[in-house]
């Protein structure tokens, strides 16, 4: 069986390390080879949408030369695979050696559900998971990686499940990194937004790609105390 | 460098009623687009995009050439072309013609370039009275405001503030039907059609092989505007021209649904000239203003001149949770929404408002459904690129600089990342892993402060994923 290289993003790291044990327990039963290259940090993405580029740079560098060998590169977030997937072209557009690098990272690193979906070729991972649930389309997994239905069908077959759509599943939950303390009063807005339609939903559990989004939308459900509970879609396929 | 307008944002995001104008309408007209667009309504709208956007690129690449060929076109035709370099140009061509010719009133059909150029505040000031006929346009001239959209002009004004604003400045009895409104306009715009020596129209596109101007309308103000007074001016930017009339049939497709989920607007004039003999209606005088005022430093940007292809059709603004959130006078110029955001830094330059193209959760809900394909994100990443170096270059952004040049060391060493990861959970008083409310005044910097004001953040792992899965391939081993 193949091996896949775990990315397990520095929020997850850092603030949900479950999640990325979550993740690696859904690929251990699947049969994977899991390597987790201990020098890896971040993809450098706060600092490239911050106007960074060159701070940002560095930071590709380090994660190239780490996830050098990788045959998969899987990761718990949209956000982070579209960085290292599309935008570190953008960051080495003028240079060719460098930017031949981030080409080839390109077909290697994929989000977690799409590695699972496309790579693994599987639906049910055996998981169960007895709530009634509504599923946030993270934007860059969505609009960048083209993740969409790959996610709901993992969601359909686990036992006990009850997916209930929301009314702006595609719209953003306001997060956008440094956007959100930049411009704390629209970012929580566009939170609000979208709690209010998953109160509409009835589910109790939010379930996401994106351990980022689910910050933003826990963190606001906290403050105000309502009855929603977050969740990563690695969580919920590593649920029996 | 103007700062964060962070008191009309909030302005903006607390006032409910202004809130439920702006959704209600953008909804409605998100929701007309994604019918219109639908695989029963036509084939392929996807493609139609892709195609537009070839063609856009193409007449963009190639602009020196086709805008030659419109000029020389437009004089076949028997109209004159007037080049302006910037908007005081374009205004005093418009003053002096008008002087020249006599002209006491104009009137005009919508269009974002003579708002670009604050057209009618100079006009007003000569004492000539200007009016605007499309109906959005004139509630915002009697209101004295800008558009609000580049579509919907008017969008954030319910049909009572409509009522009060006739009521009062017209004086006319209170009429809150929508229909009703309408035909209190009408009577008045109607004396000002027949009565106007000059009228005044934008263009939707510029055709270069056949010298005429598309204007695409729903009110007919704009056929009219262009075709009872005796003198017609069509004022546009240059990037308006399109190669040949054959490539309307796609971009008439695409502008139509993208804006107001219309397969075609109710009325598609083409203007090529000024009357000839034998006709019994049209303008005596036709001129074309032709509005550089910027447009040809965007060129200049091989990455950037995308953000030229815009055909205004207002479905990123829409579609922009930002935009939905903040209204369309918090944007600092008359184009507001994403499409504002990407083409106000390049036209004023990037230090003037270098929080714009930072105001985005860079979503990309607009590059999904623009019509011509500009990947506004991108553009805005870009643009956050050029802001970042200028602030550095003027000395601005210091700490910001700072943060991000210690990210980046830390980042690129293993080690010191634990380590300082390790130190972040031990100065975060302790919550019992409970999401908090606030933290000590020490830790509170901006960000911390800018996230807890509108939410409650999570505490540190006691243990990060590396320490947990150190332990877990030891115990493993073990097993």
């Amino acid at each position: 069986m193949s091996r896949v290289s775990l990315f397990v993003t520095c929020i997850v790291d850092q603030v949900f390390p479950k999640v990325g044990l979550a993740m690696a327990d859904v690929l251990e039963r699947l049969g994977y080879q899991i390597d987790f290259p201990e020098a890896q940090t971040c993809c450098g993405q706060p600092a490239f949408n911050s106007g960074f580029w060159d701070e940002a740079r560095g930071v590709a560098r380090h994660f190239m030369d780490v996830f050098e060998g990788a045959e998969y590169i899987v990761v718990p977030s949209g956000s982070c695979t579209s960085m290292c997937g599309h935008h570190f072209a953008d960051l080495f557009q003028d240079d060719a050696a460098m930017l031949a690098r981030a080409h080839a990272i390109e077909s290697r690193v994929y989000e977690f559900s799409k590695f699972l979906t496309e790579v693994a070729q599987v639906e049910d991972v055996g998981a169960s998971f007895a709530h009634t649930i509504t599923y946030h389309d993270s934007c860059h997994a969505l609009r960048e990686l083209g993740v969409k239905a790959g996610p709901r069908k993992l969601l359909s077959r686990v036992r006990g499940l009850t997916l209930k759509e929301m009314d702006v599943a595609e719209e953003c939950c306001g997060f956008g990194g440094t956007f959100s303390v930049k411009f704390p009063d629209v970012s929580g807005g566009m939170a609000q937004t979208k709690i209010d339609s998953i109160l509409r939903t009835g589910a109790s559990h939010i379930v996401s790609i994106d351990s980022s989004c689910l910050m933003q939308l826990q963190g606001v459900i906290s403050r105000q105390g309502l009855p929603l509970e977050t969740i990563h879609l690695a969580e919920v396929l590593a649920s029996r | 460098m103007n700062p964060i307008p962070v008191e009309a944002i909030q302005k903006a995001v607390g006032d409910s009623r202004l809130q439920a104008a702006i959704y209600s309408s953008t909804g409605r007209l998100m929701e007309k687009r994604a019918h219109s667009i639908e695989p029963e309504e036509i084939d392929d709208f996807q493609g139609l995009r892709t195609q537009a956007n070839a063609l856009k690129k193409h007449a963009i690449d190639n602009l020196d050439y086709y805008l030659e060929q419109l000029e020389q076109n437009v004089i076949a035709r028997g109209g004159k072309v007037i080049w302006c370099r910037d908007a005081d140009e374009a205004v005093q061509f418009v003053l002096n013609l008008s002087k020249e010719k006599g002209v006491k009133r104009i009137v005009k059909s919508k269009s974002m370039t003579t708002e670009e150029i604050d057209l009618n505040e100079h006009l007003e000031h000569e004492k000539i009275d200007v009016v605007e006929t499309d109906l959005g346009e004139y509630i915002l001239q009697l209101a004295h405001e800008k558009p609000y959209h580049i579509v919907a002009p008017a969008l954030h004004k319910t049909r009572y503030d409509v009522a009060d604003l006739f009521t009062e400045t017209l004086h006319v009895a209170r009429e809150e039907e929508p229909e009703k409104q309408t035909q209190i306009a009408r009577r008045v715009l109607r004396e000002k059609f027949l009565t106007a020596e000059l009228g005044i129209t934008g263009a939707n596109f510029l055709i270069a092989d056949s010298g005429a101007i598309v204007l695409v309308e729903n009110e007919g103000n704009a056929r009219l505007s262009s075709s009872a007074p005796r003198i017609q001016i069509a004022m546009a930017g240059i990037e308006k021209v399109i190669p040949r009339a054959q490539d309307l049939a796609t971009f008439l497709k695409v502008l139509g649904r993208s804006a107001t989920g219309q397969p075609l607007t109710v009325y598609t004039s083409f203007l090529s000239g000024p009357r000839r003999s034998g006709e019994i209606d049209g303008p005596e005088e036709f001129y074309l203003v032709l509005l550089d005022n910027g447009r040809t430093r965007l060129l200049a940007d091989e990455n950037k001149r995308q953000s030229l292809y815009c055909i205004r059709c207002g479905a990123c603004l829409n579609h922009c949770p930002v935009y939905r959130k903040i209204g369309g006078h918090n944007y600092p110029w008359v184009y507001s929404g994403p499409i504002g955001a990407i083409i106000s830094p390049q036209f004023h330059g990037v230090t003037k408002d270098p929080w714009l193209p930072f105001a985005s959760s860079l979503c990309g809900a607009c590059a999904e459904v623009c019509p011509v394909k500009i990947d506004i994100p991108k553009v805005l990443l870009e643009l956050r690129a050029d802001i970042t170096l200028a602030k550095r270059r003027e000395g601005a952004g210091k700490w910001e600089r700072f943060a991000f040049k210690v990210f980046s060391y830390v980042m690129q060493r293993p080690k010191l990342y634990e380590m300082g990861s390790a130190m972040a959970a031990a100065v975060f008083p302790g919550s019992q892993g409970k999401w908090v409310r606030s933290l000590p005044g020490l830790l509170q910097g901006p960000p911390i402060k800018g996230w807890l004001s509108k939410r409650d953040l999570p505490p540190p792992a006691e243990r990060s994923f590396r320490a947990l899965w150190r332990e877990r391939q030891r115990s493993k081993g073990a097993a």
